[in-house]
């Protein structure tokens, strides 16, 4: 339990919700339920997403059919930052109160986000062989995405470096809260300097130059991938904490029967 | 289409690893059920 709750006895207002949910056995009760659900609607949405970008999306007029690349390129550099992002925010709530399933989940997303980074780097130099006439340069998007696959790898490894687990966590905690400022690097970077890869394409804000019919398998693209990232790191949350407790019973009956 | 082997390569390798992790992350799944569920009915 935290800290601060041990000392006084109480939680505080703004931290008792987030205790309840961050009870792993709490968590277990809620997720497993939804898992065979989720994993299901990820694959249809993922399937259709590629099926859609592969084979039904229009071409584009200027790269012709090597643009059907962007339909699992950017949906997986999108994964991958927002990934980072999801391993800082459970790395805060790791520092600042301690959640064991905040450790949990930091363990369980660092895989499968470096999966999605190493997924969006090779698509993307297979879209650049062709359209910029070589594999890979050193573009400022293309070094900072590198920069972002080697802190998922960094904190894969610093995680599970210590004899100690918490102090792995504490470890790989820092490194993901200050590779954080990686993050608006990648997003700024095709404006910030002049960059061989080109420049935002879908806008949040102002209108997006991309036509309708390579939006939308685009959209389904990204939905799917989102929902297969949080499918993966839920199930493997669940994995987890069924391995911490198996592991507890077999310690506690080795106890018993010594 | 032109640009197949590029194009092909790209989601051949996005494919080969969503069904790599899912399936690792499956068998991880079914393993970690099928043990909690022996030691707790030892």
């Amino acid at each position: 339990m935290n800290e601060n709750v041990i000392a006084t006895g109480r939680m505080s207002k703004t931290g008792a919700w987030l205790h309840y949910f961050a009870n792993p056995g709490r968590f277990l009760r809620f997720v497993r339920p939804a898992l065979p659900w989720a994993a299901a609607i990820s694959i249809v949405v993922t399937v259709v997403g590629i099926i859609w970008g592969y084979a039904f999306a229009p071409a584009d007029w200027q790269q012709g059919d090597a643009s059907r690349i962007m339909y699992v390129h950017v949906p997986a550099a999108w994964v991958s930052m927002s990934g980072y992002a999801m391993l800082a925010g459970v790395s805060f709530f790791s520092i600042v109160w301690r959640h064991p399933l905040a450790d949990l989940a930091a363990e369980e997303i660092g895989p499968v986000g470096a999966g999605f980074t190493f997924v969006c780097l090779v698509s993307g130099a297979l879209w650049g062989k062709p359209m910029w006439g070589a594999y890979w340069v050193w573009d400022a998007r293309l070094t900072s995405v590198l920069v972002l696959f080697f802190l998922y790898l960094g904190h894969i490894a610093l995680i599970r470096a210590f004899d100690n687990p918490a102090h792995g966590h504490r470890a790989a905690a820092i490194l993901a809260l200050v590779g954080v400022i990686n993050l608006p690097i990648i997003v700024f970077s095709v404006q910030w300097w002049n960059t061989l890869h080109q420049g935002n394409t879908i806008s949040f804000t102002g209108s997006s130059r991309i036509y309708i019919t390579m939006l939308y398998p685009l959209l389904v693209s990204t939905v799917g991938f989102y929902l297969s990232f949080l499918t993966l790191v839920c199930a493997r949350m669940c994995a987890a904490i069924m391995e911490r407790r198996t592991r507890t019973l077999l310690v506690a009956a080795a106890e018993r029967a010594s | 289409m032109k640009y197949a082997v590029f194009i092909d390569g790209s989601y051949g390798i996005t494919v080969a690893f969503l069904l790599g992790i899912g399936w690792l992350t499956f068998a991880r799944y079914r393993r970690a059920v099928r043990r909690l569920r022996a030691v707790e009915t030892r």
